[in-house]
């Protein structure tokens, strides 16, 4: 053992040079343990190299993490041992390009704690209103004829506001991966729909089993059953080993630990879904279901310092839930004047898409904000714009819980200050009294 | 059943998901295996609106109290529902902060049995039987006004319970792929 460690420290300080070389299999024969696991569980300083070689480790000097949400009621302490998780969200003002690395994927609370899954013993039933109910096990479905999208995934509880210091806080409820799964057509073709089936009721594994319903032209438009998140299995607070995705809508449609699907007549309206649902106000209802188009930039943005007068690139995403993002505009001047943005990547529908301007910043005050419009022609609005259509005053507008707003998509202005910081370029708002909604 | 179609079929089809004795009602893949009576019973929680899949069992308020102090529901929601410090379960109003409906405003009473079922008690979710759960529905319907002490709940009787803001509800129109969003400015 000893010599074996010897050699690997000598390897390790002559990596420099061997890099460019081919491995051989005598050399990973040298470098890896006859268990990997002991070496993941009892690291000494050089098998932590070791590791970095089996499962890739960032740079010591990247830091960046989730950012942990406080508790979801502080009013309410619990009163016994809960397995309750915060919700975390993703690290916006770091992100490049439009993949979200799963470990800083935004992930919701988790009422009921994360379920520990065998995928040898998890099942996918499927019954209802069909020819032949069926139960898939995790294989069964790998067997299936599959695809791979990439579709970002966004929580309601995004929301512009001039209360957030940093784009995480206003819009780190969201991130994009590549899905990989069975389409649920697929599915539904296996157990054939009967004539009356109008929407599907999904249920996780979860301790509170979480169901939501989903009318049936969208599950059989592009809802996937995925086991594959960007390259590997979906992590566990992700839904291991299989999650629902129903690209473009709210996140909570995308039921993780997806163990049950019944088709159904009509919306089932458990909890959470009749206050959403069954507003009685109709303009609500198309926000039940897909995102509008929503834009933001990334850096610079809030708690960013530019330290240095010069070039710079203005940088976002942009997202809709109505398909591909065509334009993106960014304005440096809070809205007076909008130049179009640079599409840095695929702009890939119901997907994150990247953009940037090239910004020449002199060191006076600026204001920069981005819009978009989807390939329908839908176009962000402003906060102005957003508040005139439901009618609510500023203090209404930030007043109201997400949850009872549609969608909370208009634009997020930063503000570069002279001396470089940024901060949120929304005027403050008022607290408003709680009131009959 | 199930050893009568396969020897009819035997030979027809290679996959071992024959069932109910009708070759078109083999899956496309031949992959999936058909649930069993007990599993589609005890897999299936999803209640309905119409209480449609409720099953049999009784209970009314006056139990109710029992109930929702032997199983713990009193140490998270207090001793009638409303003291917290859980979520209240009595009485309550939609504000602009309210990110839960309060079971008062709920349209449909076969949706309170439904989450009752599912997800409480909140450490040990899924453990009570149908008669508790009717019981404890019957318990909070009680308290919040919208059914008498004795009056017993069953499949029955639960879906024909008019919850009180019933018809400030509508229902939405299904999506479509096309389907408009309400919310469309234009340049």
């Amino acid at each position: 053992m000893k010599k074996i460690r010897r050699h690997r420290r000598r390897f390790l300080k002559q990596g420099s040079a061997l890099a460019g070389l081919a491995f051989t299999p005598a050399a990973w024969g040298a470098l890896i343990p006859r268990s990997a696991h002991a070496a993941l569980s009892q690291r000494s300083d050089d098998q932590n190299a070791l590791v970095n070689v089996l499962y890739g480790q960032r740079s010591r000097f990247v830091t960046t993490t989730r950012v942990i949400e406080g508790r979801s009621h502080p009013d309410r302490p619990a009163v016994r041992p809960t397995p309750h998780r915060p919700s975390a969200r993703t690290p916006l003002s770091d992100s490049v390009g439009i993949i979200t690395p799963t470990s800083l994927h935004f992930a919701t609370q988790h009422h009921y704690g994360i379920p520990d899954i065998n995928p040898a013993e998890h099942k996918l039933m499927l019954h209802g209103m069909v020819d032949r109910p069926l139960v898939f096990t995790v294989e069964e479905l790998k067997r299936l004829p599959f695809v791979s999208r990439v579709h970002f995934l966004e929580c309601v509880g995004n929301r512009p506001s001039p209360r957030g210091q940093t784009v995480s806080d206003t819009h780190g409820r969201m991130g994009c991966s590549e899905w990989t799964g069975v389409p649920l057509s697929v599915l539904l073709n296996e157990v054939g729909l009967k004539t009356d089936a109008k929407w599907i009721v999904a249920e996780g594994a979860d301790g509170g089993k979480h169901t939501k319903s989903i009318p049936l032209p969208k599950a059989l438009d592009d809802v996937l059953v995925a086991y594959g998140q960007n390259g590997e299995p979906v992590r566990p607070d992700h839904g291991y080993p299989l999650r629902l995705i129903v690209p473009g809508f709210e996140g909570i449609y995308n039921v993780k630990w997806l163990r049950r699907i019944k088709v159904v007549d009509q919306p089932y309206l458990s909890f959470q879904e009749h206050s959403r649902f069954l507003s009685p106000d109709p303009r609500t209802h198309p926000d039940t279901y897909d995102f509008g188009p929503s834009s933001v930039v990334t850096f610079p943005s809030g708690t960013h310092s530019l330290r240095t007068h010069g070039q710079y690139v203005v940088t976002g995403l942009a997202w809709s839930g109505g398909g591909a993002i065509s334009r993106v505009e960014v304005s440096t001047d809070g809205g007076q004047t909008y130049r179009d943005a640079e599409l840095a990547g695929p702009a890939l529908p119901k997907a994150h898409t990247r953009f940037y301007i090239p910004w020449h910043w002199a060191g006076e005050e600026a204001v920069l904000q981005s819009r978009c419009t989807d390939e329908k022609g839908q176009i962000q609005p402003s906060e102005a714009e957003y508040a005139a259509y439901w009618g609510l005053t500023r203090q209404e507008l930030y007043g109201t819980v997400q949850s009872q707003l549609g969608h909370c998509n208009w634009m997020q202005p930063w503000r570069i200050n002279r001396d470089g910081s940024v901060t949120n370029g929304l005027p403050a708002v008022e607290e408003i009294a709680d009131v009959h909604a | 059943m199930y050893t009568r179609s396969a020897v009819l079929l035997t030979g027809v089809l290679t996959s071992g998901a024959v069932m109910f004795g009708h070759a078109q009602e083999v899956s496309p893949s031949g992959l999936g295996r058909p649930p069993s009576a007990t599993e589609l019973r005890d897999w299936d929680l999803s209640v309905g609106p119409d209480g449609t899949e409720l099953p049999e069992g009784t209970g009314t308020a006056k139990q109710g109290v029992l109930v929702f102090t032997r199983r713990g529901c009193a140490t998270c929601h207090g001793p009638t529902g409303r003291e917290g410090p859980a979520h209240a379960l009595v009485g309550g109003a939609v504000t602009r902060s309210s990110n839960y409906f309060p079971i008062l405003y709920w349209p449909f009473a076969p949706s309170v049995w439904d989450y009752i079922r599912r997800a409480m008690p909140y450490d040990r979710p899924g453990h009570l039987t149908p008669d508790e759960v009717y019981a404890l529905t019957a318990f909070l319907l009680h308290q919040n006004g919208i059914i008498g002490e004795d009056d017993v709940m069953d499949r029955d009787s639960l879906p024909k319970v008019q919850m009180p803001h019933r018809n400030d509800y509508t229902v939405p129109e299904v999506w479509t792929p096309d389907h408009p969003r309400g919310f469309r400015i234009l340049p």
